[in-house]
């Protein structure tokens, strides 16, 4: 078929439109609704700006404050002579998310195994696993800290229980995950020669998803550096003690110096975990857990 | 590894080969054993450190732990079937006080979304290598970004609060912010991906920046945009019950104060609040990010 766009009458156009109308454009219907829920979306957040006092002068007197804090008490950085005390309190922190994170691996590794479809066969017994993990999962590490606090006292001890108990939860899940993506051949081979439940699980299943979870805990070490460095704020250790404990006392310069030391820690951590990562299982270290690469 | 010659004499090949097979599997081993002993030496030695750094303490945690399921057990008071509408009605005495939390919590994690993905997705184009007018805007930006990201949600409602007083107002900027700082990365990654060719050719027709983004970047963008942001909602509800700790508003502050003053079925009563809402939004968002994208164009 020849047509020229040329020879086309604004008639001719008008008959497509009859006949196709849905090349042309949406229909009423459909643009209405996506309209209403536009609008709706906008007017909430209208609600929501005017609710929380965007529209009043307390905002603006607050950002005048705020633009006036920045400008003149953040910076430049102060307190140089307390370095060698903040570096260690940044170990301290390090070393809670390592430590957390191992006791959190440690016990989901078992937990794992029951939480998945293809080894465990009692349904309740797996369904119950899962659904303990996303319990401890969906409590907030800072939510598990002011409880641990509150029972084994102030401390990095709290810290390093709270992030143990939340990563209970998330590996879990994503060893779990591994576990059940894995290939069925080996076990069935492993099965074939003979080879007990034991045997399955050392030679059949082992070799397939431990770099999958080292990789994950890794990342999630990674994660709970940058946990670890908050918890301090409500009393569990780490760096986030001495930060709050700055603000509170409105010694910006200082807490600018730790905020810009946690942020140096971090980037270094990142940066280790990542070529580790990459170490361990190539190309599959870039695929991330997808719950957290958004967190980042 | 360098395969040796093949010798004349046969029998003497096979001999030689296999003692060549055995030496160096045994060197083989020996080099493995090595470096299992290195990683497993290194290793232990890092969790001892660790352990002596952070004041790690058995004896202590012994000690904490029965109290800490003390405090759990306590956070749900006695119900029995015979009184069950009392009993929970008795637990949830604050029900009223605590929805209405409930609801500052959910609209500042609305509000910070949206307010932190209209910033964030703007600044995103300035932030994606193929997109940025120049390559200082694209550094500048990018580091900006990382800046916003990396200083954790609760700091920032800490300054917050203490330039706008407590309240649910430096909360919704301390999420907005962070927001900012996280969406503007992803969607700039996402940026990064778009196919040139329609840009081109709204090039060749004469069509500016602007026209670029608008008609080449956001058709191939919206799908993945609309998945972050559902997603995002989800890790702000997170954000908004806690930054309530450090008195930016949200039902945190309810759960901060019931705590620190050992009123446990308090804070079991809205610990469970705050569950059922997190699998909900969870489930939800979930739902909303496959129906109204596709199952395809969700990818991370």
């Amino acid at each position: 078929m020849n047509v020229r766009l040329a020879d086309l009458t604004d008639a001719d156009i008008a008959a497509e439109r009859e006949l196709y109308p849905h090349v042309f454009g949406r229909p009423i219907a459909q643009r209405l609704k996506s309209w209403l829920g536009w609008g709706g979306g906008a007017a909430l957040t209208l609600y929501c700006l005017y609710r929380f006092g965007f529209f009043s002068g307390d905002f603006l007197h607050g950002a005048g404050k705020f633009g006036q804090l920045v400008a003149s008490q953040l910076f430049p950085p102060t307190g140089y002579e307390n370095l060698p005390l903040f570096i260690k309190v940044i170990g301290e922190t390090i070393a809670m998310a390592f430590l957390g994170t191992l006791l959190g691996a440690l016990f989901a590794f078992p937990l794992s195994f029951l939480a998945s479809k293809n080894i465990t066969r009692l349904r309740p017994l797996q369904f119950g696993t899962r659904r303990f993990a996303d319990l401890l999962r969906s409590f907030d590490y800072l939510i598990w800290a002011l409880i641990f606090v509150r029972a084994i006292g102030l401390g990095p001890l709290a810290g390093i229980m709270a992030i143990a108990i939340v990563e209970i939860g998330t590996f879990v899940k994503l060893y779990s995950e591994a576990i059940e993506n894995l290939d069925r051949k080996q076990i069935d081979g492993v099965t074939a020669a003979g080879g007990n439940w034991l045997h399955r699980i050392g030679f059949g299943v082992l070799p397939q998803v431990l770099p999958m979870m080292l990789s994950n805990t890794l990342y999630m070490f990674e994660h709970n550096v940058r946990s670890a460095s908050i918890l301090g704020i409500v009393g569990a250790g780490g760096i986030g003690f001495l930060l709050a404990d700055r603000l509170r006392a409105y010694e910006l310069q200082e807490a600018c110096l730790i905020i810009i030391l946690v942020i140096l820690t971090v980037y270094a951590i990142d940066y280790l975990s990542k070529m580790l990562r990459e170490r361990l299982i190539g190309d599959h270290a870039r695929r991330e857990p997808v719950d957290d690469a958004a967190q980042t | 590894m360098n395969i040796r010659e093949p010798t004349a004499l046969a029998g003497a090949k096979e001999r030689g080969s296999a003692a060549q097979f055995e030496e160096r599997y045994l060197a083989f081993r020996r080099r493995k054993l090595i470096y299992n002993a290195l990683f497993w030496g290194g290793f232990i030695a890092c969790v001892i450190a660790a352990g002596i750094t952070a004041k790690f303490d058995v004896f202590t945690l012994l000690k904490g732990l029965p109290r800490t399921t003390e405090f759990l057990v306590k956070m749900v008071p006695p119900i029995t079937l015979s009184t069950f509408a009392a009993d929970i009605g008795e637990w949830y005495w604050g029900i009223d006080k605590w929805l209405n939390s409930l609801l500052n919590t959910l609209l500042m994690a609305y509000l910070a979304t949206v307010l932190g993905t209209i910033v964030g997705g703007a600044l995103s184009f300035l932030a994606a290598r193929n997109l940025a007018p120049n390559f200082l805007t694209y550094w500048a930006m990018r580091r900006t970004l990382e800046i916003a990201r990396t200083v954790p949600d609760i700091v920032w409602a800490l300054l917050f609060v203490m330039a706008f007083g407590i309240g649910p107002l430096p909360g919704v900027l301390a999420i907005t912010v962070h927001t900012i700082g996280a969406q503007g990365k992803l969607f700039a990654e996402v940026n990064e991906n778009v196919s040139p060719l329609p840009l081109d050719g709204i090039r060749a027709a004469g069509g500016n920046w602007l026209h670029e983004i608008r008609y080449g970047v956001i058709p191939q963008v919206m799908p993945n945009y609309m998945s972050y942001t559902f997603w995002r909602i989800e890790l702000n509800v997170r954000s908004a019950t806690i930054v309530g700790f450090v008195g930016a508003g949200g039902i945190g502050h309810d759960l901060f104060t019931s705590i620190q003053l050992l009123y446990f079925a308090d804070a079991g009563a809205i610990l469970l609040i705050v569950v059922v809402t997190i699998m909900l939004i969870d489930m939800l968002s979930e739902k909303f990010r496959h129906s109204a994208i596709g199952k395809a164009s969700f990818s991370h």
